[in-house]
């Protein structure tokens, strides 16, 4: 088994789970954003508390949650050791670096993930930490609905939020691509539906999750 | 000192063949055993390495540059000849031979050219084996192109990069013998002496550029694969690093020198802009194919580019096409340059300096379109707008010639040995193949021929016969000797703190030569040049100036190395155009000319090649000749008309 | 002209170095970048001072010799070679710092000269065809597609000058690496060796030190020869496909 030690130490390898974990937490993105959005309902919460029930209790969705926080960890530590890595391949830097060969947030991954690491500790303190902490010892899950409305009252925190859905727009902007390209797949053929896919859902996704605690807070639900 | 060419008797088709069974063979068990060693890595260099490394001896190689991958072979734009006769229009080993030794007007060996034509077809196999990416035709065959003033297609090329990318596979060929262990490569490493002990070569002495030790190898066999001398000139087509200081120092050590003064002048190079100008930038000819060369036919003083529109087509001189209506502007490059050169002289020369001619490619769209000469030439139109910043889709190119290959070179024998045993020189290095003018796109052919496939079986000649344990140790005097006076020569060079920078000398010494041993020569003219190069000689060893020390990277010290040398060896090239008072190819002697101003030969006199033996400081060096015998073809006036 | 340069002057590997401030005056707009350093160099020379040395050979944009970083671009502001850049693109009066290429895997010999033999080591490790000399087939033996000729043309193309590595901010070699391994991969002559290959000149990269890719193309867009980072995706499927299926056969029948 020493091959998948070699490929997975390899800068290739390495590449290679940043991408697959970065799909994969973009498939959770697709999910986790669809259900929230049934806040837009303004049905009192109805629809969304019924979908956060069934992902906060079924079997199989709870199991895949280990998954997940699995791919959260794994991407966050790798991103990480391979920012030290690639640091260190340079270790006297220039002295001119005003000069753009690249667009500045596909060369900020590290500092925009570093925003998102942020961002997630505060979010999941907010709503997943709680609310899970409750179902292991009270064995109930806590009125997520409700404590959004809490949440949301604050100003900062709303800007925080907005903030952080801004670093997510830059990172999918260049992840979302990059990761097809780490995989390997890049065809003349396919290369523009990657992009516009890519672009179009950067911007989609976290304008959905930005719209949840502006229209709180500015109560355009209630 | 009588030479032998070595050249097998036997009809000339079966010589190569003949002579392959004759050679006697190294036990393969019995190749470890061999230490060999070759310097430069370019075309030739890198291909004897490696074949002789797959072979199984022991090889050791050598380049000035970072990467064998940089030696100037790279630099070939054009393409490859090979005798495949793949477009049915009549090529074939024969005619290769044959326009070979007419281009060369007539101052080739039979014997060796005819081989070179035979194994070309090898070549084109080999480099394809290796995954070199020639250009190809919409069927997956390989694409040929008419070269040079050749009439047939038999130009292998890709795109305008044919040199890079057949050195790339040479060089992928000698990595793999890196990998195996096979070849030991010493990069940014300078070879500065021959050793020679017993009348046969032993080793070498080299300097590392970066630490500046000077260190001894020892082995069965040298090979000097380390290109031609042009820098000569000062501003020629070679790269800046191009030297001639292994081929000159192995020259004192006893190699004679062939035919110093035959250079080729490449007729479709970018013009000089200015004094800070440090080396010129040839374009590929292929650009003759499509492109007209024309000059106004009344003087017009400073004519650019953007207003040669305004010269109507009555007024315009298509000099090569009506010079030569039936090679027109595909003419050889020596008759090509010196036309130029003659419609300058008249003062119809165009540009800022009235040193450059049109070359035109406006009937070529108009006729092809855009696009068609975009693909085949649009590497060398972006070349041409970076350096000059004239668009040649809008405006005509401004060429004319410069220094660009040599045809002498180290003399050697059929099979590729100095006069001095074990010491072997190839490809540009010597003297053999290209005679007086080398055609287009035979100078890649007949690098990768020398390394790939007449080495390999003429080199085990050598070595089968001396026997693995004639070998000298690196410990014997004779290579300390030649530490020391390497060591002297470097301290000296140091130590005489002079005025003068190196380059100064090397400008002046590149003026002289072209003045009076470039495209045209005079007995006057080249009795001035011997007496300034002497001047400047005595000059040099009292007036340079090299600062730093020879422990570390100095290039300032490699460069005077180098210039030295070229003083020396511009001295032996106007002695050897003074002696050779015919003109013939790129050698062009003012007294010897048709009525119509073409080169004339005098076969009577000069069917020889000349090689020259160094007989100490500052003595006049003694004439060799090696009558050259045709058995196959009938000497004739060379006529492209 | 008149030019203000700021140049990194370096004694050796083991020495610390600095900017130096030089002025170059009445520069032709003509001058290649190098031109300009070697009328400098001149005039330093002429005050007693040591050149500043830096690589350069062939001149003409095709032998990979020549570096510099100039003004925050590996080869200056044009998508060239440093040989190929004239002073016509500069302003007059304009200050430009020149720097080495900065990478681990680079070490510098002096001033601007680097060392780049990290590069032979990674083609050593498996950027050619194992055919020997003699023995092989007719050059029109294996028709290959003209586009499949092309691409693989283009990413023979590579002068292996280091601009790449240069350029990325994590001073990845990936460009460099996989315009060989696509070759290659492309051509016929390849198949027979394009597992081996992809994995040993990977992992030869990755033991020089360079960085990994992030994808910024910066590579791409500062290559003087254009290489395109389509030959990083094939090299990623190539060293992919590589990694999870070769095997090493144990030799055992017949005996």
């Amino acid at each position: 088994m020493k091959w998948i030690i070699d490929l997975f130490s390899s800068s290739l390898g390495r590449k290679l789970i940043m991408a697959l974990t970065g799909l994969f937490l973009i498939s959770f993105l697709i999910i986790h954003c669809t259900i929230n959005a049934m806040i837009f309902f303004n049905d009192g919460g109805e629809t969304f508390s019924y979908w956060g029930h069934f992902m906060g209790t079924n079997p199989v969705i709870r199991t895949l949650e280990i998954g997940l926080v699995a791919g959260f960890l794994i991407h966050i530590i790798q991103g990480l050791s391979l920012w030290r890595a690639n640091h260190a391949a340079r270790p006297v830097k220039y002295s001119v670096t005003k000069a753009p060969n690249s667009t500045w947030y596909s060369r900020s991954m590290g500092l925009l993930g570093t925003l998102l690491l942020l961002f997630l500790i505060m979010h999941t303190s907010h709503f997943w930490i709680p609310n899970r902490t409750n179902q292991f010892t009270h064995g109930e899950e806590l009125p997520l609905y409700k404590m959004m409305f809490d949440v949301f009252s604050n100003p900062w925190i709303v800007f925080f939020y907005v903030i952080g859905c801004v670093s997510l727009f830059w990172h999918l902007l260049h992840g979302f691509a990059s990761a097809f390209q780490s995989l390997g797949l890049n065809h003349l053929k396919y290369n523009g539906v990657i992009s516009f896919v890519g672009t179009a859902f950067s911007i989609i996704v976290p304008f959905v999750f930005a719209l949840m605690p502006i229209a709180v807070y500015f109560k355009w639900i209630n | 000192m009588k030479l032998e060419s070595k050249v097998p008797e036997g009809p000339l088709a079966e010589k190569w063949t003949k002579h392959k069974f004759n050679l006697k063979l190294v036990n393969p068990a019995n190749k470890r055993k061999y230490d060999v060693i070759v310097v430069g890595t370019g075309l030739a260099g890198a291909s004897a390495a490696a074949s002789l490394g797959e072979l199984g001896y022991n090889v050791k190689a050598f380049c000035f540059q970072d990467s064998p991958r940089r030696a100037h072979s790279i630099a070939a734009q054009g393409g490859i000849n090979a005798a495949k006769n793949y477009q049915n229009d009549g090529d074939s080993v024969y005619r290769l031979f044959y326009d070979t030794i007419k281009g060369g007007d007539y101052r080739a060996r039979e014997g060796n050219v005819y081989r070179l034509a035979e194994v070309s077809v090898n070549i084109i196999d080999q480099c394809v084996a290796q995954g070199v990416p020639f250009a190809r035709e919409y069927g997956g065959l390989l694409a040929n192109r008419s070269f040079g003033g050749a009439q047939v297609s038999r130009t292998f090329y890709a795109r305008g990069q044919t040199g890079q990318q057949l050195l790339l596979g040479a060089y992928s060929a000698l990595n793999r013998q890196i990998a195996n262990g096979k070849v030991k490569m010493y990069t940014r490493t300078e070879m500065l002496d021959v050793v020679v002990v017993d009348g046969k070569t032993r080793g070498i002495i080299t300097r590392d550029l970066v630490t500046g030790k000077i260190e001894s190898h020892s082995g069965h066999a040298v090979l000097l694969c380390t290109g031609g001398y042009g820098n000569v000139f000062y501003l020629s087509t070679n790269a800046k690093g191009s030297n001639v200081t292994a081929s000159w120092r192995a020259h004192k050590k006893g190699a004679l020198f062939g035919n110093p003064c035959f250079t080729q002048i490449h007729p479709t190079c970018i013009p000089v802009s200015g004094d800070h100008q440090s080396k010129l930038t040839l374009m590929s000819e292929s650009l003759r194919n499509d492109g007209r060369v024309w000059v106004p036919k009344t003087a017009h003083k400073g004519l650019k580019a953007k207003e040669a529109a305004s010269i109507p087509e009555s007024d315009r001189d298509y000099f090569l096409e009506r010079k030569y209506p039936s090679f027109g502007n595909l003419v050889p490059r020596d008759v090509a340059s010196r036309n130029a050169k003659m419609m300058c002289d008249e003062g119809r020369g165009v540009g800022a300096t009235g040193l450059a001619v049109f070359l035109d490619f406006s009937d070529a769209i108009k006729r092809d379109g855009r696009k068609t000469i975009e693909a085949k030439y649009g590497n060398l139109f972006d070349m041409y707008k970076q350096i000059t910043g004239d668009n040649p889709y809008e405006m005509p190119m401004m060429i004319f010639p410069a220094v660009h290959y040599t045809m002498g070179g180290l003399w050697v024998d059929y099979n590729l040995m100095t006069n001095v045993p074990g010491l072997y020189a190839l490809g540009e290095a010597n003297f053999s193949d290209h005679g007086a003018n080398r055609l287009g796109a035979s100078a890649l052919m007949q690098g990768l021929a020398d390394g790939y496939f007449v080495i390999p079986y003429t080199l085990g000649d050598y070595l089968a016969n001396i026997g693995w344990n004639d070998k000298v140790g690196t410990d014997h005097p004779a290579f300390k000797e030649a530490i020391e006076a390497v060591n002297a020569r470097v301290n000296k060079l140091l130590s005489i703190k002079g005025k003068k920078t190196v380059d100064e000398f090397h400008r002046e010494l590149g003026l002289t030569m072209w003045e009076y041993c470039g495209m045209s020569r005079n007995e006057a003219g080249l009795k001035t040049a011997k007496k300034k190069i002497q001047e400047l000689k005595a000059e040099f060893w009292s007036n340079v100036d090299v600062l730093g020390n020879s422990n570390e990277l100095n290039m300032e010290l490699e460069k005077a190395g180098r210039v030295a040398d070229f003083i020396e060896l511009g001295e032996l090239m106007v002695d050897d155009a003074l002696n050779r008072a015919e003109s013939c190819g790129g050698h062009f002697r003012e007294e010897s000319q048709t009525p119509d101003g073409e080169a004339l030969r005098k076969d009577d006199e000069f069917t020889f090649a000349s090689a020259w033996e160094y007989k100490g400081e500052n003595q006049p060096e003694e004439l060799h000749k090696e009558e050259l015998r045709f058995e196959n073809v009938k000497l004739t006036q060379r006529s492209y008309k | 002209m008149n030019i203000t340069l700021k140049v990194w002057r370096q004694k050796n590997k083991d020495t610390k170095g600095g900017f130096k401030t030089y002025q170059a005056d009445h520069v032709s707009s003509d001058m290649s970048f190098l031109e300009m350093l070697d009328v400098l160099n001149t005039s330093l020379i002429k005050k007693g001072e040591e050149p500043i040395h830096f690589d350069h050979d062939c001149r003409e944009g095709i032998c990979g010799m020549c570096s510099l970083y100039i003004n925050g671009h590996p080869h200056g502001p044009l998508q060239t070679t440093t040989c190929q850049l004239h002073m016509r693109t500069f302003k007059d009066g304009e200050t430009i710092t020149v720097e080495p290429w900065r990478a681990k895997a680079f070490p510098i010999i002096k001033d601007l000269v680097v060392d780049r033999s990290a590069f032979d080591r990674i083609q050593q490790a498996g950027g050619y065809v194992s055919v020997n000399t003699g023995g092989v087939p007719d050059a029109n033996e294996i028709p290959i597609p003209k586009k499949i000729a092309d691409e693989a043309f283009d990413a023979a193309a590579c002068i292996g000058c280091g601009a790449c590595v240069a350029a990325c901010k994590n001073a990845s070699a990936m460009l460099f690496v996989s315009a060989k391994v696509s070759q290659l991969a492309l051509l016929p002559q390849g198949q027979a060796e394009k597992k081996e290959r992809a994995e040993k000149m990977v992992a030869q990269m990755d033991s020089e030190g360079f960085g990994s890719c992030t994808n910024t193309r910066a590579c791409e867009a500062e290559c003087p020869k254009g290489i395109s980072v389509t030959n990083i995706a094939r090299m990623n499927r190539e060293y992919f496909s590589a990694m999870m299926t070769s095997y090493e056969v144990v030799v055992g029948g017949g005996e």
